[in-house]
């Protein structure tokens, strides 16, 4: 058994199945372009194919491909709606149920203190679910306890509401001193409507207890105990490291990866703590393989990107809203923070060819390009009476005066088709899937892809697949994994058994990539060189021993139940230099 | 023959007896008068997100800066109520944020210095570009490297201490990178494999390794993993009562402390405070208040909990803070600024020349801005760190740091 687990860790990893890759450890440098020119041999390409378009192989893996045919398997890659997504994701996914909520809905459900206060004020009213209603109305008698503890110390305010109030004092010595099977059925057996008194009662340490052994209702249950606003994070959190570990459709997450961090927002700026999860769901994720021009156009109206790059409060010079010498204080105008990563992140890059004069006036064209309600859960909407009227010349094109939303319509027309941005996208795929530094003749004929397709992703991603430089030893295990690659690679190669994600998504911020908080809009590098370094590597060898001998919480890992205590090979292996690289 | 130690023992005994003089220069006082074996250290903080250097060092003196930033000026010094929420003056013209009150005492005491309109000369208002020019220390050049502070390492001959050059952060900081031996480091206590025996076999494994990159970072690691093991265990307590902010930057700060107190060979410290690109809702209702206010007061904060924690190993050290560019002089419609071009900087040292604004002020008429809408550049942020590479650390080869640029010297150190 133990040594059937271990054999297929090593396969999983390419390191036994495939010969002669230590033969491609040692290339690099020495004739850089000419290594984009030597090929593969045919039985490595399996490998390159698994470690590129895939969060890493998991046992078996390469044993399907080569069944089913390397090319049959990109093609369907490549188009995933004809693959049956895994149903095993699908009931993981199940509990977060922010996942499938509008912006609306989230707000409502999971409300920030600020929000439950509407509430309370009768601005707003309370979800119509009465149990989330019932729990949003002890987590206000709660605060307006602790409220009436901390400024005054007026004596005669209620106390927090004690355990030994709401429990006898047996049943609190179970949660407190029992084993863990105790401990959770001694809570199961309390009636339903008292559960959520305790868990409210209970110290921070008891319930922090109490959920690591939890099954998926309860932890939600003691989430919203802990701050309703916090779960909208961790689900999306949660849900990016399932798709990753279980979901059939891997290039499919790899390519969300990737345009998410391209159009980065984040997540902790304000409002958008309730918009990022529409945003990636229903902007992102569909037009991956889509057409550039309709994923930089969602991209442009969603509440999401236009409240991070503060467009939703931009006002031109010439609106219909008056501003002048005498404007009051707190009237608005321009700003250019979006025109500006317009041009130089989602489209031309910084070495496009545009001026400041350009970033201005891109502004002035989306000027009106707002959001309804933003910190309610937020609509796009044109505001006619904040647009700038006067014409504008964009890149050399003249948008003449008296336009209205077309004039932002106008600009993502000119931007998408520019060749500085088919050379920009391209680059930027490149480096994600096949070299740091990659080969200016791919890039050329990806661009010239982008061109002749009208932009169309998955016709780009074609070219690249098809070249002989993906399938290059220039290529071939020459990147190191993104901190979200490793851990969910590591995962995979071990099949893991995920019931409780978010220690992992944990490990994946202490390696250095905190999910969807990326603060500046530029994303994370694409290169490797971000990531090799003292603080992540050690990090990373801590992770692989605490996942392979079955430390790591919320994973079950038979590899390691498999091995003797001591044996400590499959933490050596994923943690080894070998395995960082991809 | 009155010798000059002599002499400034005098006269600094002088300052004692008032009861100005600082920590560290007491105890140089009474030490021996051997040469102190110690480094040279130099310490960088670099602000992400282009700090508005105008409503840092506020120019309460120019008129067109009030007119520029009608919602969002810090009002003139003020001696009434309303001082909390006024420029504190430092020199008739220019004035620190009220939120930078701690730092108020150091550039008093002369050992804060302050350089305003300084910056990259190179025109581009990208975050990410400008940050890399700076760090790179060649602007408009995309093709270097290696950082400056990688760079600007004095050649040793034989062996150096693995931890000579820190960086923290999960990451290693651009200015860090490059062929001398740097690391990044989070935390101290965390710096390590937790599994004693794994870490050797980790260690072989890295050494082996047949990717050269690999190798060196792994190598690197394990020396410094080895270097911190005895400081791990110690619990770290801050001299002299001082309080660094809660967060990742006064961990940072608090950190470098510990590891220039502990004597392991740091030369050279890195970290960053993000978060400064305020193009909206920069101040709040009262200039003391708003999203500005809020960094600051953490960023005053941990450069002064830092001092305290130093005391006369402050004698030793340089600091100097660094923001990609500044903001437009004018406000913009959100009560925010957009992206601009000059800003201003913080030197901060026992050897530093404080108390004093350094640079030229180029005025913020429309004619005096650049490109008609930002602080123009009067000095060039190589002439500061040129100066603080080539004084303060004692590295001859100042040319090699900056290539093609000769740092022309303020007279800081």
């Amino acid at each position: 058994m133990r040594k059937r687990a271990l054999l297929a860790l090593g396969c999983a990893l390419g390191l036994a199945a495939f010969p002669g890759i230590s033969a491609y450890a040692t290339k690099k440098n020495a004739d850089g372009a000419r290594q984009f020119l030597r090929q593969i041999p045919n039985n490595a390409r399996i490998a390159q194919a698994l470690s590129r378009l895939t969060f890493g192989p998991r046992p078996g893996d390469a044993a399907v491909v080569r069944s089913m045919g390397l090319k049959k398997w990109i093609d369907l890659q490549l188009d995933p709606a004809r693959m049956p997504e895994n149903p095993v994701l699908a009931e993981k996914l199940k509990t977060l149920d922010t996942l499938t909520m509008s912006g609306e809905q989230m707000v409502r459900n999971y409300p920030s203190p600020q929000i439950v206060k509407q509430m309370v004020a009768g601005q707003m009213p309370f979800p119509a679910d009465p149990d989330r209603r019932m729990m949003i109305e002890k987590l206000v008698a709660k605060a307006e306890r602790k409220q009436g503890q901390g400024d005054q110390a007026d004596p005669k305010a209620p106390q927090a509401q004690p355990l030994t109030d709401v429990l006898p004092r047996e049943q609190i010595r179970t949660l407190r001193m029992g084993t863990p099977e105790q401990r959770l059925a001694a809570f199961q057996a309390l009636p339903k409507d008292k559960q959520d008194d305790v868990i409210g009662a209970m110290p921070a340490g008891m319930r922090q207890g109490l959920f690591q052994i939890a099954p998926p209702e309860l932890r939600r249950k003691i989430e919203m105990a802990n701050g309703p606003a916090q779960v909208v994070a961790r689900d999306l959190m949660e849900s990016k490291l399932l798709r990753a570990i279980y979901s059939n459709r891997q290039l499919d997450e790899i390519l969300d990866d990737f345009w998410f961090n391209h159009f980065n927002i984040f997540l902790d700026k304000g409002a958008d703590r309730y918009l990022v999860t529409e945003y990636e769901r229903d902007v992102i994720r569909p037009h991956v393989l889509g057409k550039f021009r309709d994923l930089l156009e969602a991209t442009a109206k969603s509440p999401a990107m236009l409240f991070y790059l503060d467009n939703w409060q931009s006002v031109g010079p010439n609106a219909p809203q008056p501003r002048g010498p005498n404007a009051k204080k707190g009237q608005r105008g321009l700003n250019e923070n979006y025109g500006r990563e317009l041009l130089e992140l989602h489209t031309l890059g910084v070495d496009g060819g545009y001026t400041q004069k350009d970033v201005t006036e891109v502004a002035r064209c989306f000027t009106g390009w707002t959001i309804n309600q933003p910190q309610r859960g937020g609509s796009f909407t044109f505001n006619r009476r904040t647009h700038d009227m006067g014409a504008k010349v964009v890149l050399g094109v003249t948008i003449p005066a008296g336009g209205g939303m077309e004039d932002g319509e106008k600009v993502l027309d000119i931007v998408a088709h520019h060749p500085s941005t088919a050379r920009f996208i391209s680059t930027k795929l490149a480096q994600r899937f096949v070299a740091d530094d990659p080969p200016a003749s791919l890039v050329d004929r990806m661009a010239q892809t982008f061109l002749k397709t009208d932009g169309n992703l998955r016709e780009v991603m074609r070219t690249m697949l098809d070249s002989k430089e993906f399938w290059s030893e220039g290529a071939y295990r020459s990147k190191m994994k993104s901190p979200l690659e490793m851990v969910a690679s590591a995962v995979r190669a071990v099949n893991g058994d995920v019931d409780f994600v978010f220690p992992l998504a944990n490990q994946v911020a202490q390696l250095g990539e905190p999910l969807y908080r990326k603060q500046e809009p530029t994303g994370y590098s694409n290169s490797s060189q971000e990531w090799m370094n003292s603080a992540g590597l050690l990090a990373r060898m801590n992770f692989a021993l605490q996942l392979a001998n079955d430390k790591m919480p919320g994973v079950k890992v038979d590899t390691a139940k498999a091995a003797k205590p001591d044996d400590s090979t499959a933490g050596m292996t994923l943690g080894s230099p070998e395995f960082q690289k991809k | 023959m009155t010798t000059r130690r002599i002499f400034l023992r005098n006269s600094a005994l002088a300052m004692v007896g008032v009861g100005t003089a600082p920590l560290w220069l007491k105890r140089a006082l009474y030490a021996a008068d051997a040469p102190s074996p110690r480094k040279k250290i130099l310490v960088a903080i670099f602000q992400r997100g282009a700090a508005d250097g105008l409503n840092v060092v506020v120019p309460h003196g120019e008129k067109a800066y009030y007119s520029l930033r009608p919602t969002i000026a810090i009002p003139r010094p003020s001696r009434g109520e309303k001082r909390e929420d006024a420029a504190i003056d430092l020199d008739g013209f220019f004035g620190l944020h009220p939120s930078l009150a701690p730092l108020k005492p150091l550039f008093d005491q002369q050992h804060l210095a302050i350089v305003d309109a300084v910056g990259s000369p190179d025109p581009t208002r990208s975050h990410f570009d400008a940050q890399d020019y700076m760090e790179s220390g060649t602007p408009g050049l995309k093709a270097t490297h290696d950082g400056w502070m990688n760079r600007a390492l004095p050649k040793v001959e034989g062996k150096v201490s693995p931890v000579r050059a820190v960086s923290l952060g999960t990451t290693l900081s651009r200015s860090m990178a490059g062929p001398n031996p740097a690391i990044a480091l989070q935390s101290i206590a965390g710096f390590q494999v937790r599994d004693a025996q794994a870490a050797k076999q980790f260690q072989d494994m890295y050494m082996q390794s047949k990717d050269p990159a690999m190798q060196t970072a792994g190598r690197e690691t394990f020396e410094a993993v080895s270097m911190l093991q005895t400081i791990q265990k110690q619990t770290y307590t801050p001299a002299a009562g001082a309080e660094y902010p809660r967060g990742k930057f006064g961990d940072s700060l608090r950190q470098i402390a510990q590891l220039i107190k502990a004597d392991v060979g740091v030369e050279m410290a890195f970290a960053d405070i993000g978060g400064w690109d305020h193009h909206v809702n920069e101040v709040g209702q009262r200039a003391s208040e708003g999203q500005l206010a809020n960094l600051l007061t953490q960023y005053g904060q941990g450069l002064t909990a830092f001092w305290q924690d130093m005391g006369d190993r402050m004698a030793d050290v340089a600091l100097v803070t660094m923001s990609e560019f500044g903001r437009t002089a004018h406000e913009n419609g959100n009560r925010g600024t957009d992206h601009g071009h000059a800003n201003s900087m913080f030197v901060m040292g026992g050897g530093v020349k404080g108390g004093k604004v350094y640079g030229k002020w180029p005025g913020l008429e429309k004619e005096q801005l650049y490109e008609g809408r930002d602080l123009a550049l009067t000095t060039d942020f190589r002439d500061i760190l040129g100066e603080l590479v080539s004084k303060h650390l004692g590295n001859p080869t100042v040319k090699g740091v900056f290539p093609g640029y000769a740092p022309k010297f303020l007279g800081m150190v």
